[in-house]
């Protein structure tokens, strides 16, 4: 009996949020693959048709957003991996015991919503604002120059809203390097150089593709920075899904893009998992 | 110490300029961190001429504050957010933990899919969830609103909850609840009584985390929304016809209060730790 409910105690705990997650979050999922098969509209109904032309139409009609989507994506991903890496770095090796305090400062982004985050960024770059106006004024930039509406303040946009995403995967695979390797590959006559690319880089591989499939899904999904700093040449797939859903009401389109996105990820999830086990995917997760 | 350290160089102090130059890098990064809360602080105290924000300094005034609630839908707005917050991040605990003790205490078949799922949900691009989310409720012919809008949180919360929960339960001492066993305890009064205690602080640090991504959260919420704001979505809204000052106000309200209450987490932690 107490062996019995031994075995059985993992599948009761599981139970409840397993029901939830099937309800509310895998069987969406999968409906919406079943939506983007369907031809139709609210009105008549939707019949399902038999093929994927619907999901290669959708691809094919919004290449260009998604091209661009994939571009914004990859470009601020590798920005911020760029800035969060020595900044995960330094906070791992040389910060001593106020370690959780940077940690905490990185993160205080996280306490202002990220709408405000974004608006307040409109409100730096604005074209009369209080940094370009006086540097317009001056005569250091010319009357016409501005970051508003153009890609760079999307990727600035992105860049800032996944930078803590990123900072820490990267410090929890970094702190968890044993210092005694980095030693002896010094004791080796390794130079500092060559001890950070055979020894610290391989180690903290699970850490930066960890970060980079968070940061890279979300930005490659997001349309909040686009809608807000962006203009019209910066329009992404989300905004897409988005308009298809509340504009146009075409929820076949939407559901085509949005399986599309999905789609991507879970083969990146797939080759992560291949790569590094899924226990590990979690654990750089949070 | 400093010929030590010269005659038996480190890796990990390359040098003290490397060093240097990542501690200048990180400080800059700290700053443009750090600037757009600090924009939003001080313009919050910045005169809005026709109840607008000003892209200007205008000058200091506190009338901003003394009117803090003085937009009834924004706060109402704000009263929402705050509502969905506080049940999905309570919901969220809940059903997370039960979850999060499986997975860090039980090898079980069928693991692997849920620490997939796990991170999928967490993964998942918001549009998609979003839009999968409001099929559903469209198909079920549920009516958008704060029901809606709780049940779409839960689901994006659970997932976190669940990891923060899971990372806590791991680093316990399994021979404290075998021990509670051996005395005869039950399964359940050994949760209780050993337990549940130990991993409190994972669990309050969940429902802060999911409080937090709850209040912030614009994309899903726009999508299971349907009349109801909350106060992200109020902000969206009044992008195009400008942003009254109320809303740096409030931001800076909830900023305040989320870093006390942050703070006030650790330091209870930490001394329990230490004790």
């Amino acid at each position: 009996m107490r062996q019995a409910r031994g075995f059985l105690a993992p599948y009761l705990l599981s139970l409840p949020s397993w029901v939830y997650l099937l309800a509310f979050f895998l069987i969406p999922l999968a409906s919406m693959l079943g939506m983007a098969l369907a031809v139709g509209d609210p009105i008549s109904g939707y019949t399902m048709s038999d093929n994927y032309q619907e999901v290669i139409g959708a691809f094919t009609g919004y290449e260009s957003s998604f091209v661009r989507s994939f571009w914004y994506g990859t470009a601020s991903t590798v920005i911020t991996l760029a800035i969060s890496y020595p900044v995960a770095y330094w906070i791992a090796f040389y910060a001593g015991r106020h370690k959780s305090t940077y940690l905490f400062i990185i993160m205080l982004p996280f306490f202002v919503s990220f709408v405000i985050r974004v608006l307040a960024w409109e409100f730096i770059l604005s074209d009369q604002g209080f940094l370009l106006g006086p540097l317009k004024a001056l005569g250091v930039l010319p009357e016409s120059f501005r970051i508003l509406s153009t890609k760079w303040a999307v990727i600035g946009g992105l860049v800032y809203n996944s930078f803590a995403y990123y900072v820490l995967p990267l410090y929890v695979v970094l702190e968890k390097i044993d210092r005694r390797l980095v030693r002896a590959a010094n004791d080796l006559y390794a130079a500092p150089a060559t001890a950070f690319i055979k020894i610290i880089l391989p180690l903290s591989a699970p850490g930066i593709f960890a970060g980079f499939l968070l940061v890279f899904v979300t930005n490659v999904g997001d349309y909040v920075n686009a809608a807000l700093l962006g203009g019209p040449g910066t329009y992404m797939v989300g905004n897409v899904i988005q308009d298809a859903f509340f504009q146009s009401q075409d929820y076949p389109l939407a559901a085509s893009l949005s399986s599309i996105l999905m789609l991507m990820l879970m083969i990146a999830i797939l080759l992560y998992s291949k790569a590094f086990g899924t226990d590990a995917i979690q654990e750089y997760a949070a | 110490m400093s010929t030590i350290t010269a005659r038996m160089p480190s890796a990990h102090k390359p040098s003290r300029l490397g060093e240097r130059i990542l501690a200048c890098f990180t400080w800059a990064m700290i700053i443009y961190t750090m600037l757009p809360i600090v924009v939003m602080v001080v313009f919050s105290f910045n005169f809005a001429p026709g109840g607008r924000i000003a892209l200007n300094w205008q000058h200091f005034t506190l009338a901003n504050y003394g009117d803090a609630f003085a937009i009834q839908d924004l706060t109402g707005a704000l009263q929402h957010s705050l509502e969905v917050a506080i049940g999905s991040a309570l919901i969220s605990a809940i059903l997370g933990t039960p979850l999060a003790l499986a997975l860090a205490r039980h090898k079980f078949w069928g693991k692997t899919a849920t620490d997939i799922v796990i991170f999928a949900d967490i993964a998942a691009p918001a549009v998609v969830v979003g839009a999968s989310l409001l099929s559903l409720f469209l198909a079920l012919n549920l009516p958008r609103g704060l029901l809606t809008i709780l049940i779409a949180h839960v689901a994006f919360n659970l997932a976190f909850a669940v990891v923060v929960i899971r990372a806590r339960v791991s680093g316990l001492d399994r021979a404290l609840d075998r021990a509670a066993a051996d005395l005869g305890a039950t399964p359940w009064v050994a949760f209780w009584t050993v337990t549940f205690p130990l991993i409190l602080p994972g669990i309050v640090g969940a429902c802060m985390l999911c409080f937090m991504l709850s209040i912030d959260d614009l994309i899903i919420t726009t999508f299971v929304a349907g009349q109801t704001l909350t106060f992200p979505l109020w902000v969206y809204g009044a992008v195009k016809v400008g942003i009254p000052p109320q809303v740096f106000v409030l931001s800076t309200f909830i900023f305040a209060g989320g870093v006390v209450l942050a703070v006030i987490n650790s330091a209870i932690a930490h001394r329990k730790s230490a004790a």
